[in-house]
């Protein structure tokens, strides 16, 4: 007798860069698209968003860096969610990253880099998508 | 960790006290499928004392929540706090914000929080967050703090989970006078008039006394206190007033109620859950009968309803004794 139970995915801001604008478009869109948004705010750490992630059972993490300090923190996110035995979840971010950082990123295990430009609908749609196989594993 | 866990499996790391194991319990309760694992540490369940806070959008409940999360902590308490946002009715997904205010503690291992959507819950909102209270009461946090915006019926249904409930307000705001309108006011065991910084302080208070006199009291007076969540002001009279309600629940029995009137309405939420997916399946059944009038329907879905397969318990399950509540001292 479960219900469906909506996907619920974390919008993290991490590093010292206090522009949340892009982080709240992206949560309003999540959030549209039927999902439980868990906002965080700012300056965020890998592990108070690990933390996070873990205590909301969280399908998906959302990361928006736009400090340059991507190289650092996307890894310790990576690490922290390996530490904790959770890299089950589906982890994604954005900002404005270069393309060879986004090849290397996604070489450690980051799902998906979303650059600036990148059309709303094909991030819920990913987070729909990854989120949603996470769910209900290939049956 | 795979996602997908048995009831045992799950079980074996609640005792363990792995976190995730929480988190994956109060999933399993907004699924509307946590009973089986409830009924498994229900036994360990009657220990926490609960808090609701309730109040307008924006009178800072939640950062009430951390200042008095702060408080339990250095009196060496574990804690957890429920935070209930409202859901979009149009997607009926949520932006879940409370955490914001709380983040001084997300890396407290003593503190567990958790956000919930109000909507699209089995058995109502207050159905999940019942089995949410129940299954941090079962980990063994010591504290749960509720917080809920104070505005619907299923608010109010929260509130009464709770053993102490604050209803927060804030001065010179239309808002918190409705509430006090709103028939909120008979849920209140502690008033908080939050932002007292702010020049229409004063006249909240009055206005709080003078409905409150209009109220007939038997026993517990509620109390009001003054506070400033953001800088931590009155946060320690806050408390004191906590304190003090739970020593007279504890004193006068009435904790035998409220314990009482929290176990009715989750029995009655976990009732009127499966008859309303009963219901809407003979419903459904019958709005296909072409012709049919809307009368002679209800008869149909009424007549299948009295002879389900559902309604058969007829032996009444034995209860046990429970144990105190833990003080705050
Ligand atoms: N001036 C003042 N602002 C406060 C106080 N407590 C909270 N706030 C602010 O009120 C706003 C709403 O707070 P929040 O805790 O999110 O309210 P909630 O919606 O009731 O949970 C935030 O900007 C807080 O910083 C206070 O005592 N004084
Ligand atoms: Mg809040």
């Amino acid at each position: 007798m479960a219900l469906d139970r909506p996907l619920r995915v974390i919008v993290a801001k991490a590093g010292l860069d206090g522009h949340d604008r892009g982080a709240k478009v992206i949560a309003r869109a999540l959030r549209d698209a039927g999902m439980e948004v868990i906002y965080t705010g700012l300056f965020q750490t890998p592990e108070q968003i690990v933390q996070t992630a873990i205590q909301e059972d969280a399908d998906g993490i959302g990361l928006s860096i736009l400090s340059g300090a991507h190289m650092t923190l996307f890894p310790l996110v990576l690490e922290q969610l390996a530490a904790q035995g959770a890299d089950d979840i589906v982890f994604f971010g954005g900002g404005t990253i270069p393309p060879e950082d986004v090849e290397e990123l996604t070489k450690r295990g980051v799902r998906a880099i979303f650059t600036p430009g990148a059309p709303l609908q094909e991030i819920v749609d990913f987070v729909r998508r990854e989120c949603g196989k996470r769910r209900a594993p290939a049956a | 960790m795979p996602v997908q866990q048995s009831t045992d499996a799950l079980l074996r790391e609640f005792e363990e006290h792995h976190p995730r194991a929480l988190a994956r319990a109060i999933s399993l309760a907004e699924a509307g499928s946590a009973g089986p694992l409830i009924r498994q540490v229900y036994e360990r369940t009657g220990r926490a004392m609960t808090i609701g806070l309730t109040g307008p959008p924006g009178v800072g409940k939640s950062t009430l929540s951390s200042a008095l999360v702060r408080k339990a902590r250095s009196l060496g308490k574990t804690v957890g706090v429920i935070s209930v946002d409202p859901s979009s009715p149009f997607s009926h997904g949520a932006l879940l914000g409370d955490r914001i205010r709380l983040a001084e503690h997300f890396l407290d291992p003593d503190v567990f929080i958790r956000s919930m959507a109000s909507h699209g819950h089995l058995g109502g909102l207050s159905g999940a967050s019942a089995d949410a209270v129940l299954l941090m009461d079962a980990f063994g946090l010591d504290i749960v703090f509720i917080e809920t915006v104070g505005v619907g019926q299923s608010e109010i249904e929260i509130a009464r989970l709770a053993q102490t409930t604050l209803v927060a307000l804030q001065p010179g705001s239309g808002d918190s006078i409705q509430v006090l309108k709103a028939g909120i006011m008979e849920i209140a065991d502690i008033f908080v008039v939050n932002k007292a910084d702010h020049p229409m302080a004063g006249q909240l208070r009055r206005e709080i006394r003078s409905m409150m006199e209009m109220l007939d009291f038997s026993g517990w007076v509620p109390e009001l206190v003054a506070t400033q969540a953001l800088d931590g002001t009155g946060i320690n009279e806050l408390w004191g007033a906590i304190e003090a309600h739970v020593a007279y629940l504890n004193e006068s029995g009435e904790i035998e109620e409220r314990r009482r009137e929290a176990f009715v309405q989750q029995v009655h939420q976990l009732v009127l859950g499966r008859l309303e997916r009963r219901l809407a399946r003979s419903i459904s059944q019958v709005a296909l009968c072409a012709g049919i009038d809307p009368y002679a329907a209800a008869e149909g879905v009424l007549r299948q309803f009295g002879a389900g397969e559902e309604s058969d318990d007829a032996a009444l399950p034995v209860g046990r004794p429970r144990a105190a509540v833990k003080g705050l001292a």
